[in-house]
């Protein structure tokens, strides 16, 4: 279905998994042969059909899919300018795009005779999907997670609870996604001959950031479709929030070379850009190489790494996939940041506007979509990555609203 | 020959393996760290490993990464670290120092101007614990054009077909990771070694050490009896929390006692 052209950008990863100069395979030795060993399980599952069936099938009627394409209409009114549609993964089963990634790996480790599930999960939406399809399949499952996450994220906790998963507090570093993701290394290479490691975003050492984006583009190829079914024609701006940026580079990646797509991925800028508070890796990080690849990091002269900053707990991590870094570098994407604030103010926008709570997630992509919008003609049109749903958001917002619950 | 190989072909005519004590750069404080590696080197330490403190050290137990934050809050760089080298090295022109760390310092510093400061400072070898040898290009040749040994981790996972390749451009010694696990936690046993060793012997002449999980004299003299080298670490960095300088020397003392006292369960290779 997706045809290999000689110049397209949908190619990448090389053999060493580089796009670019970025990602690659940056770990330990006692875990590079598993690297390998799961890089050629991946590989030959790809090229199974029935392994994709077999996904299908669990995306068609467990998750829902596909899900639904929106039009925004009484957003669009309000802004005054492009037809806005909402692609609606928050629909999806738990909630957010986490489960078309979780689904996949869990399927993969079936194949490779795994019995247990390790995830690191930063808002813990990715170790909600990874506790729901352990339990699916009747898997134990470790979820780490850092310490000030597990206090400001209890719904989560509690719900990766019911679900039969272990909830490890990672109390090293500042006790969030960064350090849950080093604990979470650290159980695999303790733990090597019966564990897989579900990583929830675009990143990691190779094939990881490949992996998650192949199971992510489910996103994209459905709206690709879903937009020339109610437009006849694909949309001038698609865009979407990025923390490590699996559901960014879901919905970017089959429109890659649309070069009549403009892409923007919305980071999140914190207290501001120059703040020193905020998660922007790609508009104020430089690369360097952590959690197995090369990529770009919030990081001191010294090459420390930086702790990140955002309201939201999902986008609160110091990289990004490499696969954003290369796309950042050759321009094909535009990357731009948004506040706490302004993210705040796109999820009341929304919520007001369509009847739907947002997660802070994609409020940070809206409130992007709010500032370019009214500056577009009516005939253009944006789509936007409503990744995930709000429920989880409600006590934060609540708490910065200064409404008591 | 290098102060590394050097310091081995000297063992081998005693008939002993070597003592790796392991140093936390900066942890508590600069002052501690050259006062242990001046301390180290008078009692019984043949080779002196430094830790790099890294804010994500991914492959370091709890106690290491304690160490890491502590280095790291007094003020700890890797620029700090080659100068705490220069002044060790000032005074002691034969004990070997290896720098342990991860890769994203040496990058931000500059990996050519890295090589170079690192050799000049008196740095005889690197264990880049990130870099394996699947991207090891990045630092071999300025490493090679420097004169530092790059030391390689084998692991109990690197299967004998992968060994070759592990060890390719590999100088110094071998550091065999007895375990599957972070720093500091379980314990490899003799009849693991007994098993293991051989396995790395049979590819390389080059030393072996053994890192992971060597706490006592005992444990020490048991690595002595199978490979070249015991490394410890988390068992001086936790005394040293404990104590002071003066306690964990002679913790350093007794395990070089263990390791001298240790007969040889296989003739030394060589």
């Amino acid at each position: 279905m997706n045809e290999i052209i000689p110049n397209s950008l949908r190619n990448g990863p090389d053999g060493r998994g580089r796009f670019g100069e970025f990602g690659g395979r940056f770990v330990a030795e006692t875990l590079m042969p598993l690297i390998l060993e799961l890089e050629a399980a991946y590989e030959a599952a790809k090229a199974d059909p029935s392994f994709q069936t077999e996904l299908d099938y669990y995306l068609k009627h467990y998750v829902g899919r596909p899900s639904a394409l929106w039009f925004a209409e009484r957003l669009t009114k309000e802004l005054g300018g492009a037809k806005i549609y909402f692609k609606r993964d928050e629909l999806n089963h738990t909630g957010a795009h986490k489960i078309n990634n979780c689904l996949g790996q869990i399927l993969l480790a079936r194949r490779m005779g795994k019995t247990r599930i390790i995830a690191e999960t930063g808002a813990g939406q990715h170790g909600v999907a990874t506790a729901t399809v352990c339990a699916l399949f009747g898997l134990p499952c470790t979820v780490y997670m850092g310490a000030v996450d597990v206090e400001r994220q209890k719904p989560n906790v509690f719900r990766m609870k019911l679900l039969g998963a272990e909830v490890i507090p990672v109390s090293s570093g500042a006790g969030t996604l960064k350090d849950a993701m080093n604990d979470a290394m650290r159980d695999w290479v303790a733990n090597v001959s019966d564990t897989f490691y579900i990583i929830g975003t675009a990143a990691g050492p190779h094939p990881y950031p490949a992996m998650v984006r192949d199971f992510q583009c489910v996103i994209g190829n459905e709206a690709k479709a879903q937009m020339q079914e109610a437009e006849g024609r694909l949309p001038d701006v698609a865009i979407a929030a990025i923390g490590g940026g699996s559901n960014a580079i879901g919905l970017f990646h089959p429109f890659l070379d649309d070069a009549g797509v403009r892409l923007i991925g919305v980071e999140a800028a914190g207290h501001g850009l120059d703040s020193g508070e905020h998660a922007a890796s790609l508009s104020r990080g430089r690369p360097g190489v952590l959690h197995g690849n090369r990529t770009y990091l919030l990081q001191n002269e010294d090459g420390q790494i930086q702790e990140a900053h955002s309201i939201s707990a999902g986008l609160d991590y110091p990289g990004i996939g490499p696969e954003h870094s290369w796309l950042h570098d050759i321009g094909r994407v535009e990357y731009v940041a948004v506040t706490d604030k302004e993210a705040l103010a796109a999820f009341q926008l929304c919520t007001r506007t369509e009847g739907i709570i947002p997660a802070l997630e994609p409020s940070h992509a809206l409130a992007h979509v709010a500032k370019i919008a009214g500056g577009m003609s009516k005939d253009e049109i944006v789509l936007m990555n409503l990744c995930g749903r709000g429920d989880k958001d409600i006590f934060a917002v609540a708490q910065h609203l200064g409404v008591e619950l | 020959m290098s102060r590394i190989a050097g310091v081995f072909a000297n063992l081998r005519a005693q008939g002993r393996a070597a003592l790796i004590p392991f140093v936390e750069a900066y942890d508590p404080n600069r002052e501690t760290s050259l006062a242990l590696l001046r301390g180290m080197a008078e009692n019984g330490a043949d080779i002196i490993e430094i830790g790099v403190p890294f804010t994500d050290p991914m492959a370091d137990g709890p106690t290491i990464q304690a160490a890491g934050r502590r280095a790291l809050e007094a003020g700890a760089s890797l620029a700090g670290v080659l100068g705490l080298v220069r002044e060790f090295r000032a005074g002691n022109a034969h004990t070997p120092l290896v720098l342990m760390g991860y890769l994203n310092p040496i990058l931000s510093y500059g990996v050519a101007r890295f090589c170079a400061d690192a050799a000049t400072a008196g740095v005889d070898g690197l264990i880049v614990v990130d870099l394996p040898t699947e991207e090891a290009d990045l630092l071999l040749p300025d490493a090679a054009k420097n004169e530092l040994d790059v030391i390689r981790l084998i692991a109990p996972t690197t299967s004998d077909a992968r060994l070759p390749l592990v060890l390719a451009g590999s100088s110094g010694f071998v550091y065999y990771v007895s375990i599957t696990g972070i720093t500091g936690t379980r314990t490899a046993s003799a009849a693991d070694l007994a098993r293991d060793i051989p396995r790395i012997r049979a590819v390389t002449n080059l030393p072996i050490a053994v890192g992971f999980g060597v706490r006592t004299p005992e444990q020490a003299a048991v690595v002595a009896q199978y490979a070249d080298a015991a490394i410890v670490a988390s068992a001086l960095i936790e005394k040293l929390c404990k104590s002071d300088v003066e306690t964990v020397l002679k913790d350093v003392a007794a395990l070089s006692a263990g390791i001298r006292g240790a007969g040889k369960a296989h003739a030394p290779t060589l």
